[in-house]
């Protein structure tokens, strides 16, 4: 196993600018994520790791040893693609065990080292079968099998299970968590889902345009995001925003809504800092949709009026789309049996733990 | 405005069987989703209403007039594809026209319809644009604009979201469930997206292997799945399953588990009839609990009955926790608050909410039967299960 060390990385397409200036750390024998929207430079960063490209400028390390010029042969990285590669002629036990056979392994460790590998995957009863009559969820898991059987320093992962249906990816979702626990392998998994990265990683790195946004835990990247791409990113349903502005009144803070008289009370610490924040006529305030609370009445004064526009049963919850104001919505999450019909005026409680403040200009969080 | 209804309609493709028996009505002015995993035959469903395809057996009614041999054109139902094709070299308003344009409608009129139409999507100031200089989401209310601006007697929409990121198939979501609204057209919607389902639909038929497995509304959908196979394609993470062994002796009907047992009190409870009268030859049943119906305790709690368990791994989401927990020989999911936290490897009780169990013959997958209040199945005390 080894850590992964990117050091100003960049890589130019002629003009396009794919990946600008990345340093990151992946610890060994961790799981991370990149994460992003499609275009970001998520894959193409992946590539570099893997040597399928060469970086413009700057340094790719694992552990203390440069890779830049190593070739992709010579990295020891394993890979797993969307697209499964498995050979269909095969057994199943033939395509796990074939980067130890190429490697001239010994019959009796091949078949031990399958074995511990099928079990792992839950291929036990499948390895005599033709790999070609698997369903596709099975061939994505042979193809993983494949790639881990040789322990490589590094396993990449580029958006596995994308082509799978949902009920096998929360189901892959969790096992590759305990599998990656249970083995202790350096993992790097791309991918454009967030609830992926965020249920399997120990540390994600959101990418938008080439750019890191955010490096951090699931925990930071959730509730102390650093920007608004991020906290937009994060979480579904996403993220409210309010456009406002600061206001100081008989000692108290406000922010007031830009386009309207909602108003929300800012503890002490957080009026300081916006005293002192010189775009503080200029923010955003944001929210998520399960940190909000509606209540039939105003029992508090702070809290905030808003009308029903509709609802969106979703099963275990629901999402209720109010207005605040005239110009803005908010979505609030309720319980599944919230039936309050569109027009029904609402009192949302805020939780300030949970309030999210961003300079508007430049979209990075007020800390 | 149209009903349409399918009776007995089945399609094959050489030996591979699209959809078998298909018996659908969708009513006027409804919001109508097919849901299913890839392969389901949606697409296939779509293309028989809409005529680009017949079926091998069976017919289809659009309000009454039986279609079956009604060219696609004479059918008046507009269809909108997953791929949007719009025309590059011409601006946002010709695209919209052009159907208007095709039936010679008067050019007055065209531009009177195209720009209510693109009112109704939000999209006046992008008519005189090229589809090239447009967003994803531009170019999608685009292509439905240009469906809806001829009034057909339905919509068909074949997944028209999925090659959308995440934020505005969102934003896209809650458009069109408004659209249908102020439309009150029949739509019918192909989606593999359950919460897409769930969300906008009236009415969901959810379609396994060219099989409707279950028609009903969202709420009956996801609360009394017909079988397993709907309890999986709906919620997410899916319903976990369970096999029980039944235990019929000493005039008690228990179902039993590796890590947790149920007890069936009275003999007029319907598990019984079920069980004991039907099928009494039935040895395993599926217990299913909803990953949300779950809660789990660092310690044993005192007032309800829970079960020993290890924490597996834990998936943070944000907003909630999915814990993967290790019960008997199983492997669960559980939605816990993300202020819950819990260790790899910790030991803790899991309790069911029991107003929430379902049970399903295990060897057909068909649901036999949900509790509606707690004490409708009592819990066996861990220790004393065989």
């Amino acid at each position: 196993m080894a850590s992964v060390r990117l050091e100003n990385l960049r890589k130019e397409f002629g003009p396009v600018v794919a990946v600008k200036e990345l340093t990151l750390h992946f610890p060994d024998g961790k799981f991370a994520a990149i994460l992003g929207p499609s275009g970001c430079g998520k894959t193409t960063t992946m590539n570099m790791i893997a040597g399928l490209e060469a970086p413009t400028r700057g340094s790719i390390y694992f552990d203390d040893r440069r890779m830049n010029d190593v070739p992709p042969g010579k990295r020891d990285v394993g890979f797993v693609f969307q697209n499964y590669a498995i050979f269909t002629h095969m057994t199943v036990a033939e395509n796990i065990g074939f980067g130890l056979k190429i490697r001239g392994v010994d019959e009796a460790t091949i078949r031990r080292e399958v074995g511990k590998i099928a079990e792992l995957l839950e291929l036990t009863n499948m390895l005599n079968i033709n790999a070609g009559r698997l369903s596709v969820n099975d061939m994505q898991k042979v193809a993983l099998g494949r790639s881990m059987i040789v322990k490589p320093r590094i396993f990449l992962l580029d958006e596995p299970f994308s082509n799978l249906d949902a009920a096998f990816r929360a189901y892959m979702r969790g096992e590759l968590k305990r599998i990656q626990r249970e083995i202790g392998q350096t993992m790097i998994y791309v991918t454009h889902d967030q609830v992926e990265a965020m249920s399997m990683a120990d540390h994600i790195a959101v990418m938008d345009f080439g750019v890191l946004q955010q490096f951090g835990t699931p925990d930071e990247i959730y509730n102390q995001p650093v920007n608004i791409f991020v906290a937009n990113f994060i979480g579904s349903p996403n993220m409210n925003f309010i456009p406002c502005y600061f206001r100081s009144e008989d000692g108290r803070g406000y922010l007031v809504q830009r386009h309207g008289d909602a108003r929300v009370l800012l503890d002490d610490q957080r009026r300081q800092l916006l005293e002192r924040h010189p775009g503080n006529q200029d923010l955003i305030w944001g929210a998520r949709p399960e940190h909000l609370t509606l209540h039939a009445q105003p029992s508090h004064p702070e809290y905030l009026r808003a009308m029903v526009r509709f609802l969106e049963p979703l099963g275990p919850k629901t999402v209720v789309h109010l207005e605040l104001g005239e110009k803005d919505t908010i979505k609030v999450i309720a319980h599944p049996s919230y039936r309050e019909p569109a027009g029904t005026v609402q009192w949302i409680e805020i939780n300030p733990k949970y309030l999210h403040v961003f300079d508007a200009k430049t979209g990075f969080a007020v800390r | 405005m149209a009903n349409i209804r399918l009776e007995n309609v089945s399609k094959r493709f050489g030996r591979v069987t699209a959809l078998q028996s298909i018996n659908l009505e969708m009513h006027h002015g409804e919001f109508f989703c097919v849901l299913g995993p890839p392969g389901a035959g949606k697409t296939t469903l779509l293309r028989l209403i809409v005529g680009l395809e017949k079926p091998d057996e069976g017919d289809i009614y659009i309000d009454d007039e039986r279609v079956n041999d009604v060219h696609p054109r004479d059918r008046d139902i507009a269809m909108i594809f997953q791929n949007l094709a719009l025309y590059p070299d011409k601006s946002v308003f010709d695209n919209v026209a052009f159907p208007l344009r095709e039936r010679k409608m008067p050019a007055e009129e065209v531009r009177a319809r195209v720009t209510q139409v693109a009112r109704m999507l939000h999209i006046e100031h992008l008519l005189e644009r090229k589809p090239g200089k447009l967003s994803g989401g531009e170019r999608q209310r685009v292509a439905i604009a240009r469906a809806l601006v001829r009034t057909p007697r339905a919509y068909l929409m074949d997944e028209p979201l999925a090659n959308l990121d995440a934020l505005l198939r969102l934003e896209m979501r809650i458009e069109l469930k408004r659209l249908q609204e102020q439309l009150n057209e029949t739509l019918v919607y192909v989606t593999s997206d359950q919460v897409e389902a769930m969300s906008m639909a009236d009415r969901v038929a959810v379609l396994y292997k060219g099989v409707v497995q279950q028609c009903d509304t969202p709420d009956n959908v996801y609360n009394l799945p017909a079988n397993r196979r709907v309890a999986t394609i709906v919620g997410s993470p899916p319903m976990n399953f369970l096999t029980c062994q039944v235990q019929r002796a000493d005039g008690q009907l228990n179902l039993v588990h590796s890590g947790f047992g149920f007890q069936v009190i009275g003999s007029d409870h319907p598990l019984w009839d079920c069980l004991c009268r039907a099928l009494p030859t039935v040895q395993e049943v599926l217990v299913g609990v909803r990953p949300e119906d779950i809660r789990l305790y660092p310690e044993r709690p005192t007032d309800i009955i829970a079960f020993p368990a290890c924490v597996a791994v834990s998936e943070p989401l944000g907003a909630e926790t999915i814990v993967d927990v290790q019960l008997g020989r199983d492997i669960i999911k559980v939605i816990t608050p993300p202020t819950q936290h819990f260790d790899e490897k910790q030991d803790i009780w899991v309790a069911f909410d029991m107003a929430k169990v379902h049970v399903m013959d295990a060897q057909t997958g068909v649901r036999i039967y949900t509790t509606g209040a707690p004490e409708q199945l009592q819990c066996i005390l861990p220790g004393t299960c065989a």
